[in-house]
């Protein structure tokens, strides 16, 4: 008895590595760490009720942003894992499996559970507010994609310690990742945990194109909305055509994986060359899907910080609608050396080099805002600045690759390697660090300290030059990625050197981070004005943080930056309109549904992934069950009656 | 500020030193090329650097003296236009030259597309050579099946000889690269793929694997040597002599995943790589097609032909054409 129970285990957990066990550690201590507290402080039917129940789209925001910043940690590790091994090729630091493994979470964790996430967080906190909204258009729903993601998120990262970790790449192209060549679990946690996660995703998209459409401040026209609404909304609409694809590849892979179909299989008829069309035909848009967000929030912030209109609101517009519909047509320079010969080369490299140009162009227009400006160089400005040489020389090595008969040379080299990484992380991860500097006032009411800010600013600038400038030349000098190991004699040692210490530079640059909120928590003034930046648009008219139902009366809307305009009137001595009298709110009820249908769903999926009935079928018999109470469920909603209102405001602006 | 720009000076300086270091040393690979496609591809890169750095300089340049003329700071004196936000002049000049510029790089792009097909036979004097190459878990076939002799991790021809080597994998698809004669090109299982290229003089050249199949993939690196074709002659010579001829068994064998040493072998099994190619293809719709790879002669034809064909319709596209 106790010899199989001993005899299971050690195939359930993930051992014989030391770096594991470390992790397992770390996470046994922190969990223990975290129900104590709990415990200690009578915590536990406050989250319960604030939290994990909660359908206030600015806390599911908070939410979204404390995962990913943690999921931010986690990718990071890995990647230093990964340098790290990299100076020291001829040491197995990691040995080959481990790397692969490692690259492989590193990937999936940095685009679904880090960017996607820390995008969704700052679509929930600033769209109803930038738009003069109570809510979303499905409170409901937002919690229950939340959840998903978050249990998604969840079963991937168990793999790490549990069964095994996929290794086939972020991609997983078959028949690499095919029960054939990938017999263990890990595989399946990918697909389950991507699968879970990724049909949150697309409820996502689904709930803020439809917030955006109908929920908007009585008067607000179309092109009369925020910079930042804009790219949300044609991120969304990329995602509701791009993320189906993905949900049908991955449902085709478990097919195989699970019932021996041969959908990608090269005995029973079928193809691994499909998987990859079908993979990229949703990787290329999600790369746009992730960065337009990014867009949004420079032009928010470049127009702020320069007191100044944005320059070329309609072309910045046309911009963003023409990249989601390009995105589209370039999935095939992903192959562009699998021989598909030279007239689709050529038309997919020009399709490619189109949708540079739209790219390109907002920059001039952010480069015109400043101009005749009054710039000043605040934390969410300075990342703006640092992330414009970035993603145009991250920008101009993607026009380079795209050149098809080029990219025989650059294709898998460290080069593509250095240059995704410069729009992800010049382009993404610095866009959303803006976003984050310039919203955080909003979402707790207090800035965060600028010395410490500064300081993590330059050390991820640096780090990123010295990271991944060498990069490119070890990808001319023939140094493929996904290498763990190659021979001293090829001379990569001393660029890869380089690339580790900037890789370094960075990590500590987010140690700074860390430090910058923990202590500006503790020391820094609360803003009591709601409106620290002098900003533009509706989302600082309001007390920080918001309260409940966001707005006491709707706002009005009758101009671009309505915010900026009341605030001009204001000082030429208009009186402000005469608000209408308050009214009770409508506002939907916190559920529970959504945090236990969203487990229910972890059950089920590990259960998959174990091959385990017993688990698989109650857990999607929970996740049923949960459907029906729900659509039995009459009582969703209240309404916050008049005098809360007055008291909440008076609170909240009486120290105004 | 002034800080600033001292960390932006010192950071400045530390990429141009990395620059000039990398310079110094061994030239890289791809801008080293030893044969003309990997030239072509070379000057394409080049032309193409040129072209980006046209946008490049000035948005670098711009940025910076934008973002220090309008600092906010007591007593700046330049101008300030909060409300000025369109002006049809400027947006017509930025969106046209990248208009432009992209225009150009296409018309390039398609030129050197074509010009660059790796199923194209290269012009020569020389006679084509056919290698066939077969990526196994984790290590290269190489079958002569002129000289009727194979290699594992290890290639070599002759100088100046157009080679069309024809690629298919009996593992997961991976991708053959060999950097200073042309850029890389994927093998799969149940097709043959074709690269030709050529090295223009004699050398030893890095070779690897460049798409990702699993444990042991970051060891698949050969070394690709050109030769004169009196020591290409001398060498198969002696492989003819001293090598064990490889056996279906041992063959087998090969594949298991695995990494070896360099090996060669006096003789291979007949037909060994369309039996590969046919192992995988025989399941697909259009088994039919694949016969193409059949025999050596039969393939190159095709090639021929599709070239000069209605353009475009490859060998890769016909055996795609059921899928
Ligand atoms: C913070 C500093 C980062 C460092 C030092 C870093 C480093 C690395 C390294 C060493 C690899 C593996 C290269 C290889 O051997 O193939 C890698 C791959 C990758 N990284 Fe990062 N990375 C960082 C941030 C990010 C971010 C922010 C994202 C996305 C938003 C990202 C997305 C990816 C992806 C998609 C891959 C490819 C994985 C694969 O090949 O399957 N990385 N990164
Ligand atoms: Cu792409
Ligand atoms: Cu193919």
């Amino acid at each position: 008895m106790f010899e199989s129970i001993k005899e299971f285990a050690s195939e359930f957990f993930v051992t014989g590595d030391p770096l594991i066990y470390g992790a397992d550690v770390g996470i046994a201590l922190t969990m223990i760490a975290i129900v104590f507290v709990l415990t200690y402080f009578k915590r536990w039917g406050w989250l319960w009720r604030e939290w994990l129940t909660s359908v206030d789209h600015k806390k599911i925001g908070i939410m979204y942003i404390i995962a990913s910043l943690l999921m931010l940690f986690r990718g990071g590790v890995d990647a230093l894992l990964m340098r790290t091994q990299l100076v020291m090729p001829d040491v197995e630091f990691l040995n080959p499996e481990h790397y692969n493994q490692i690259f492989t979470t590193h990937g999936v964790i940095m685009i679904l559970f880090m960017a996607m996430p820390l995008m969704f967080g700052l679509f929930n906190i600033v769209i109803p507010l930038q738009i003069g909204a109570r809510d979303v258009a499905y409170p409901f729903l937002n919690s229950l994609s939340f959840w998903l993601f978050f249990w998604g998120a969840m079963l991937f990262n168990v793999s790490f310690v549990i069964g095994g970790s996929p290794d086939a790449g972020w991609l997983a192209y078959p028949p690499l990742s095919e029960l054939s060549h990938s017999p263990g679990v890990g595989q399946d946690f990918y697909i389950w945990g991507i699968q879970i996660s990724g049909i949150g995703s697309l409820m996502t998209g689904i709930n803020f194109i439809v917030t955006i459409l109908k929920m908007r401040a009585p008067g607000m026209k179309l092109m009369q909305m925020p910079m930042f609404t804009w790219s949300t909304l044609s991120s969304c609409i990329t995602i509701i055509f791009a993320f189906p694809i993905l949900t049908v590849t991955l449902a085709l892979l478990f097919l195989d994986r699970y019932l021996g179909a041969h959908f990608f299989t090269l005995d029973g008829g079928g193809n691994p060359m499909m998987y990859i069309n079908l993979i990229w035909m949703w990787g290329h848009p999600e790369v746009y899907i992730v960065v337009l967000p990014a867009f949004g929030i420079f032009s928010e912030i470049v127009a702020t910080f320069s007191r100044k209109k944005l320059f070329g609101y309609k072309s910045m517009v046309f911009a963003l609608m023409s990249i989601s519909f390009f995105s589209f047509f370039t999935w095939a320079h992903h192959f562009f050396t699998m021989g598909s010969g030279a007239n689709v080369n050529a038309f997919f490299a020009i399709t490619t080099m189109i949708i540079a140009i739209p790219t390109g162009v907002k920059v001039f227009n952010w480069l015109f805002t400043m101009f005749r400006g009054r710039i000043s160089f605040k934390s969410p400005m300075l990342w703006t600045m640092g992330f414009i040489p970035c993603f145009v020389i991250g920008g101009m090595t993607g026009v380079l690759l795209s050149v098809a008969p080029a990219d025989f040379q650059f294709h898998n080299s460290y080069f593509l390697i250095a240059h995704f990484h410069q729009v992800l992380i010049g382009g993404v991860a610095f866009g959303y660090f803006a976003g984050l500097y310039y919203w955080w006032p909003k979402m707790f009411g207090f800035k965060l300290n600028e010395k410490l800010g500064k300081w993590a600013f330059w050390l991820w600038n640096i780090g990123f030059y010295v990271c991944f400038m060498p990069q490119y030349f070890l990808g001319l000098d023939g140094m493929t990625r996904r290498v763990s190991t190659y021979g001293w004699d090829m001379g990569w040692g001393p660029l890869n050197m380089v690339s580790t210490i900037g890789g370094f530079l960075m990590g500590i640059g987010f140690l700074f981070q860390v430090w910058q909120i923990a202590h500006s928590i503790k020391f820094m003034e609360r803003d009591t004005t709601g409106d620290p930046w002098n900003g533009r648009t509706l989302e600082w008219s309001i007390p920080s943080p918001a309260p409940v139902y966001n707005f006491a009366t709707l706002p009005q809307v009758t101009a671009q930056d309505e915010w900026w305009e009341e605030k001009q009137r204001r000082e030429q001595g208009h009186k402000p309109a005469p608000q209408p009298p308050l009214e009770p709110i409508h506002m939907p009820r916190n559920s529970g549904i959504p945090f236990i249908k969203s487990l229910c769903w972890f059950i089920a999926g590990f259960g998959f992934v174990f091959d385990w009935l017993w688990m698989a079928i109650p857990g999607l018999a929970g996740v049923a069950i949960c459907m029906l109470v729900r659509s039995f469920t009459y009582n969703t909603d209240y309404y916050i009656p008049v005098d809360e209102v007055k008291r909440t405001e008076a609170a909240l602006r009486g120290s105004v | 500020m002034p800080t600033a720009w001292k960390r932006l000076s010192a950071l400045l300086t530390l990429v141009l030193t990395m620059v000039l270091l990398s310079g110094c040393s061994d030239p890289l690979m791809v801008l080293d090329p030893k044969g003309p496609i990997a030239a072509q591809q070379r000057d394409l890169i080049l032309i193409s650097s040129l072209l980006c750095a046209v946008i490049l300089v000035p948005v670098l340049i711009m940025t910076f003296v934008i973002a220090w003329r309008y600092r906010d700071k007591p007593g700046n004196k330049s101008k300030y236009t909060p409300k000025w936000e369109h002006s049809t002049k400027l947006e017509a000049i930025w969106w046209g030259i990248p208009i432009v510029i992209i225009g150009i790089l296409a018309v390039i792009t398609v030129q050197y597309t074509h010009a660059t097909e790796p199923s194209k036979p290269l012009e020569s004097e020389k006679e084509t050579m056919v290698i066939q190459v077969t990526s196994l878990d984790w290590k290269w076939l190489f079958q002569y099946p002129e000289q009727d002799i194979a290699t594992v991790n290890y290639l070599q021809f002759p100088a100046d000889v157009p080679i069309r080597f024809e690629l298919t994998s009996d593992a997961p698809m991976n991708s053959f690269w060999i950097p200073q004669l042309g850029g890389q090109m994927y093998t799969m299982s149940g097709m043959a793929m074709k690269l030709h290229l050529l090295a223009d003089e004699p050398g030893s050249f890095f070779g690897s694997g460049a798409n990702f199949t699993g444990r042991d993939f970051g060891k698949m690196n050969f070394e690709a040597k050109a030769t004169t074709q009196e020591e290409f002659d001398a060498w198969v010579k002696q492989i003819k002599s001293d090598s064990p001829p490889l056996t279906l068994d041992g063959y087998e064998k090969l594949a298991e995943p695995g990494v070896t040493q360099e090996q060669s072998f006096s003789s291979f099994p007949e037909g060994l790589f369309n039996k590969t190619v046919n192992k995988y293809a025989s399941s697909h719709h259009h088994g039919e097609k694949e016969s193409s790879a059949q025999e050596p002669e039969g393939a190159d034809k095709k090639a021929e032909e599709t070239d000069s064909g209605a353009g475009g319709h490859d060998s890769h596209d016909e055996n795609h054409a059921g899928h």
